[in-house]
């Protein structure tokens, strides 16, 4: 076994053994310490897989459209023919190490705070449940293994938002599990479709079509596609999201946001445009449509938003809009966009859902008409709100600018009327954005403080900071040089699109 | 070396500012020592920063001669090249130093501008080391649009100073209507920049590549040029307060008044006209999208000139004489003069700085910012009035004070345009800027002379306040400002100052020949200078007590909205905006989800049902069961039958 094989079974196997190991452990705060070290094994397992396994496997003619630094495969039920095959390319790390630190903030911040509902310990168990599914889908090289990692992240997601949640948890819950349980049979069957016509369920050999007849393509697409749209959420199927991210608690909300919608976006490039690129090519004028269909009607229902929570929720159905209109353009710019999109939208609505929990524990409200003049009671709450909110508009030189300015860039690129048109309407949507964004920092952090607002101290908690200020370089490191996702990103981009392209 | 410094120029004043942001924002409720401590190291944070760049750019100024080029990759997406680098030349060198001194007048004056006051019931420096901050990345911004040698890089730089203008709009916490102004400030300059984004994104698929040079270089299809060129204009609008998109600079007087001369100096507005004068190449081959711009223009000098007219806040007056002054450099891109358009950009930069840091000086003394309730300060604040004397006097365009050289050049430019079509548009639009650009020296003087008369003769209408000038923090910034508000225009005769304002790649005659024209041409806008003068005196000497302003009549309210322009907004954007969301959000929840939860209800009231089928009484169940049997025990026997 190669140091990179290590690592990536170190990537899986030390969050599934913390979560036993935090069950197992009696007392409530060493557990959580317990989920904590290992959550921070598990980043520090992660980062080192960017080292070494690039680049010796040149570009030929011959050579797979999915060419991992690392990989692991090994038979795993021989009878069925399935494998246990995970591998980390430039696609998957980004979103790798994202998980794993977003995992991390949160066990750190559940040291600090546990939310009313259930035990510290179990929520980090959960967590920790949570975040081995989400990897292994992004490692994940089999279909039916990547099938079963998206599922196992289902059920304690459910747990954590109907166990530690707000008023309304149960409903919130049970919507999210129904919801994108139909997306999972749709999975399972665009799987079946795929495995049967191609008779392997490799994502490397299957990448490019693997010679399935277009009709199988176009179904395999159809399903898969729709399946994603539910998780990433595409509008008009994303109406578990605002439900489940009102009522989850802050570490929920955090996870689900940060790197539970990529795994629908992942998903999406890597499997429905990787292994039916002739279902993608067209689909992709109705994708866009969509995307851009996601990208307004999330910011207008944002404008008239009355939540908070609720708001940065839709936000993500406009963030995500633009990611998979990058995707949708089916162009090395748009698919390099969505990547470094969905990475900016981790961080930044991952610090967006902290701190709206953090005023809403304070004010113990989250309705936008009862909160105002943050900024004079508590300033570095408010300054952080603004950066975030500021972050997340898109503003240049910082994280969020990137995916956006290059979803639109890339739908220019592709030309023509339909695209150039929904090039246009995605940057008005960035406009929009702004609006909703600026409506929600006037009303929170200025004029003077309202009741709710008068009680809050102007101290910040070390644990908040620990949570935060991770993320808060990270927003500005990758806006300053976005060469951090874009550069190992670049092959595996070039070489799908290779086969994407006809 | 220039390359370097070009480099250091942005990045001196961004890292002062962003270490700035670092310190506590506010002082802490029971000790003042930490707090003072606080504001103490935002001050020397800011002022070095801004004289640190100041003095980066007068060395680049002396060093650069001809353009210079560095860049480095940035990033490479997809095969389109981002690049990091500078693309300096003369008149980039010269915009810097006028934004760098404006920016170090404003630091210093902020000190002493934003410090409570014995009379003061709220403290007004709350909050101060996030605004020296804030001013600092501002700077930095607009140093780095000045520098950019790429498309990306100058939109970053040019987005930056939005946000920072929000934010220093909002910083007042006084006034209630900050928020929504600087919110306004934001959002209308952001409408603009959709265009800004998508006309950059075309001209770098088009080219491949985002660095200027590269830009400039490449064989563009007209169609692209046109559409490029008009997208580009959206953004250079929004940020230079150009008809339709000028509404959010007036309202932005809601700011502290240093934060307003900043806007209105150096950054911000400058940033627009500065971005076409870059761009210039493009823009003349695509003479559409000069023609809009000059059309825009002169619509832009005569609604802010007569604007201006009716304001009483002093502070508005200047907003709608920006917008008006703004009118002539965009007419003076549109008749084919870059030159002459960045030279009135730089003198306005000095006459307009003073004039809100003289404004701030009064409203320091008198409390207020109406001109109803002032009167009779010459005698009181005698230095104030001789600074303002050469503000008004370098606005309207009184020889040999700054303004009058520099708009002079634009009316030249403007009259060949207009008589011999020298420039790149059709020659009506010369027509046109230059009988607005005359117009507007007229409406200028008079109601530059009304604010003169109103605020500094007669006799002072609030009798308990005594006013007085200022302290040396607040005086010095003012007083030397009024250097380069006199003689900056005297600068156009000197060689090396116009080569550094020559544009080489502008193959427009008119401009080439010197800035600075002295020919009988001058006469006319004289003439009408002194018409304005006249008729304002005259009228104020009619009664020293009543505006001149009623001599308008009933325009005058028409004027004091500007045409109700924010109205047609609110009703024409606004509104219909916010409808639609309140209809997305129903929608959403009632169609979307309703479908969704409909299905939910529907399965669940289909299992019920079911249930309550299977919940039968004993006969009835046992006719079921034999009922099924009968069925199956059927359906064996058709088909052992049939086979």
């Amino acid at each position: 076994m190669t140091f990179g094989q290590v690592l990536l079974v170190a990537v899986l196997a030390v969050p599934a053994l913390g979560a036993v190991a935090v069950a197992a452990t009696p007392r409530d705060r060493a557990a959580r310490l317990v989920g904590t070290v290992a959550a921070a094994l598990t980043l520090l397992a992660a980062v080192p897989l960017v080292f070494g396994g690039r680049g010796w496997v040149a570009w030929s003619a011959g050579a797979p459209a999915v060419r991992p630094w690392h990989q692991l495969d090994l038979p795993w039920v021989p009878g069925l023919e399935l494998r246990f095959h995970l591998g980390v390319d430039g696609i998957s790390w980004p979103l790798v190490v994202l998980t794993a630190l977003l995992t991390l903030l949160c066990c750190a911040y559940t040291m600090w705070r546990v939310p009313d509902g259930g035990s510290g310990r179990a929520l980090v168990a959960l967590l920790l449940v949570v975040e081995v599914g989400i990897l292994g889908t992004f490692l994940a090289l089999d279909l039916v293994l990547f099938f079963l990692f998206f599922e196992v992240v289902l059920l304690p997601m459910y747990a954590i938002i109907a166990g530690w949640g707000g008023t309304d948890r149960r409903r919130a819950a049970r919507k999210f599990a129904l919801y994108t349980l139909f997306g999972s049979v749709l999975l399972l069957v665009g799987v079946y479709v795929v495995v049967a016509a191609a008779g392997t369920a490799d994502v490397v050999a299957l990448t490019g079509g693997a010679g399935m007849s277009r009709g199988t393509q176009l179904a395999a697409f159809t399903l898969l596609a729709l399946a994603f749209a539910v998780k990433s959420p595409l509008w008009p199927l994303h109406s578990w999201l605002p439900d489940a991210h009102t009522q989850a608690p802050t570490v929920g909300s955090v996870v689900l946001a940060g790197v539970l919608l990529k795994m629908g976006t992942y998903g999406l490039i890597r499997v429905a445009v990787g292994v039916a690129p002739e279902g993608a090519r067209w689909a992709a004028p109705v994708l866009g449509v969509l995307a851009v269909a996601a990208i307004l009607v999330g910011s207008l229902v944002c404008l008239a938003q009355s939540d908070v929570k609720r708001l940065i929720a839709y936000s993500s159905v406009g963030h995500m809009g633009f990611v998979l209109l990058g995707v949708a353009t089916l162009t090395t710019i748009g698919i390099q966009a969505a990547l470094i999109g969905n990475i900016a939208h981790g961080v930044i609505t991952g610090l967006l859902f902290f701190l709206a929990g953090a005023v809403k524990d304070r004010t113990g409200t989250g309705t936008l008409a009862e909160l105002s003049g943050l900024r004079e009671t508590s300033p570095r709450l408010a300054g952080l709100l603004a950066f975030a909110a500021v972050a997340s508009l898109g503003l240049p030189g910082l994280a969020g600018f990137w995916g956006e300015a290059f979803a639109v860039i890339a739908a220019v690129q592709v030309g023509g009327p339909l695209w150039i048109t929904l090039g246009v309407l995605a940057a008005v949507g960035g406009a929009l954005t702004a609006a909703y964004f600026l409506r929600l920092l006037r009303q929170v952090t200025h004029n003077r403080p309202s009741p709710a607002v008068g009680r809050v101290g102007p101290g910040l908690a070390g644990a908040e900071l620990t949570a935060w200020v991770p993320l808060v370089l990270l927003a500005l490191a990758i806006g300053l040089a976005p060469a951090l996702v874009l550069g190992v990103a670049e092959a595996p981009v070039d070489a799908l699109i290779g086969v994407v392209k006809p | 070396m220039t390359g370097l410094l070009g480099a250091l120029l942005p990045a001196v004043p961004l890292v002062a500012g962003l270490l700035g942001l670092l310190l506590p924002p506010a002082p802490r409720r029971d000790g003042a020592t930490g707090g003072d401590r606080a504001r103490t190291v935002a001050v020397a944070l800011g002022v070095t920063g801004a004289a640190g760049a100041l003095a980066l750019a007068v060395a680049l100024l002396v060093t650069v001669d001809g353009p210079t080029e560095a860049s480095t990759t940035w990033v490479d997406v997809g095969g389109l090249m981002v690049t990091l680098g500078v693309r300096l030349d003369g008149a980039a060198a010269l915009v810097a130093v006028a934004v760098t001194a404006v920016a170090l007048a404003v630091q210093v004056y902020s000190i002493g501008y934003l410090r409570r006051g014995p009379h003061d019931d709220i403290d007004v420096d709350h909050r101060y080391p996030p605004y020296a901050a804030q001013i600092s990345l501002f700077t930095g911004a607009m140093l780095l649009v000045v520098v950019a040698g790429d498309l990306i890089m100058l939109l970053v730089g040019w987005e930056v100073m939005g946000l920072c203008s929000y934010l220093l709009i909002a910083h007042d916490r006084r006034l209630p209507g900050a928020p929504a102004a600087a919110m306004k400030a934001f959002l209308v300059t952001r409408v603009g920049d959709v265009g800004f984004l998508l006309g950059i994104a075309l001209l770098g698929v088009s080219t491949g590549s985002f660095r200027i040079a590269d830009v400039l270089a490449h064989d563009h299809s007209g169609a692209t040029l046109t559409a490029a060129g008009l997208l580009l204009l959206a953004g250079v609008a929004g940020k230079s307060a150009q008809f339709p998109l000028h509404t959010w600079l007036p309202d932005a007087m809601a700011g502290p008044t240093p934060i307003s001369a900043l806007i209105h100096a150096a950054t911000m507005v400058a940033a627009g006209v500065y971005a076409v004068a870059r761009l210039y190449p493009l823009f003349t081959a695509a003479p559409v999208t000069l023609t809009v711009l000059g059309v825009v223009g002169a619509i832009t000098l005569l609604l802010g000139a007569l604007a201006a007219t009716a304001q009483d806040d002093i502070k508005r007056v200047l907003a709608w004489s920006t917008v008006s002054q703004l009118g002539y450099m965009t007419g003076a891109l549109a008749v084919g003069s870059p030159s002459a358009a960045l030279f009135h950009l730089l003198t306005h930069a000095a006459f307009k700085a003073l004039l809100f840091l003289a404004a701030g000086v009064v409203i320091h003394a008198v409390g207020t910012t109406l001109m109803s309730e002032m009167g009779g300060l010459r005698r009181t604040m005698p230095v104030t009035f001789w600074c303002t004397v050469v503000g008004l006097g370098a606005l309207a365009g009184v020889p040999p004070l700054a303004g009058f050289w520099s708009k002079d050049g634009v009316l030249t430019v403007a009259e060949s345009a207009a008589l011999e079509g020298t420039g790149p548009a059709p020659s009506w639009v010369g027509w046109l800027v230059w009988i607005a650009g005359l117009l507007g020296v007229a409406i200028t003087a008079w109601y530059a002379g009304r604010l003169l008369l109103r605020a500094f003769f007669g006799t002072p209408r609030l009798p308990l306040v005594r006013p007085h000038d200022p302290p040396a923090v607040l005086r010095w910034p003012v007083l030397l400002l009024t250097v380069p508000a006199a003689l900056l225009g005297l600068a156009g005769f000197v060689g090396a100052f116009a080569d550094r304002l020559r544009f080489p790649t502008v193959p427009v005659a008119g401009s080439e020949d010197g800035l600075v024209h002295l020919a009988p041409g001058v006469l006319l806008p004289l003439a009408l200078l002194l018409v304005g003068a006249v008729l304002v005196t005259l009228g104020w000497r009619r009664d020293p007590t009543a505006d001149p302003a009623v001599a308008l009549g009933p325009l005058r309210p028409i004027f004091a909205r500007a045409f109700r322009l924010d109205d047609v907004q609110h009703t024409l954007v606004v509104r219909p905006v916010r409808a639609l969301a309140r209809v997305a959000r129903t929608g959403d929840e009632v169609v979307v989800d309703g479908a969704v939860e409909g299905s939910g209800r529907a399965v669940s009231g289909l299992g019920a049902g079911l249930a309550t089928l299977h919940r039968a009484a004993l006969p009835r169940a046992a006719a079921g069961v034999l009922a099924g049997a009968l069925l199956i025990g059927l359906a064996a026997a058709v088909i052992g039958v049939n086979q």
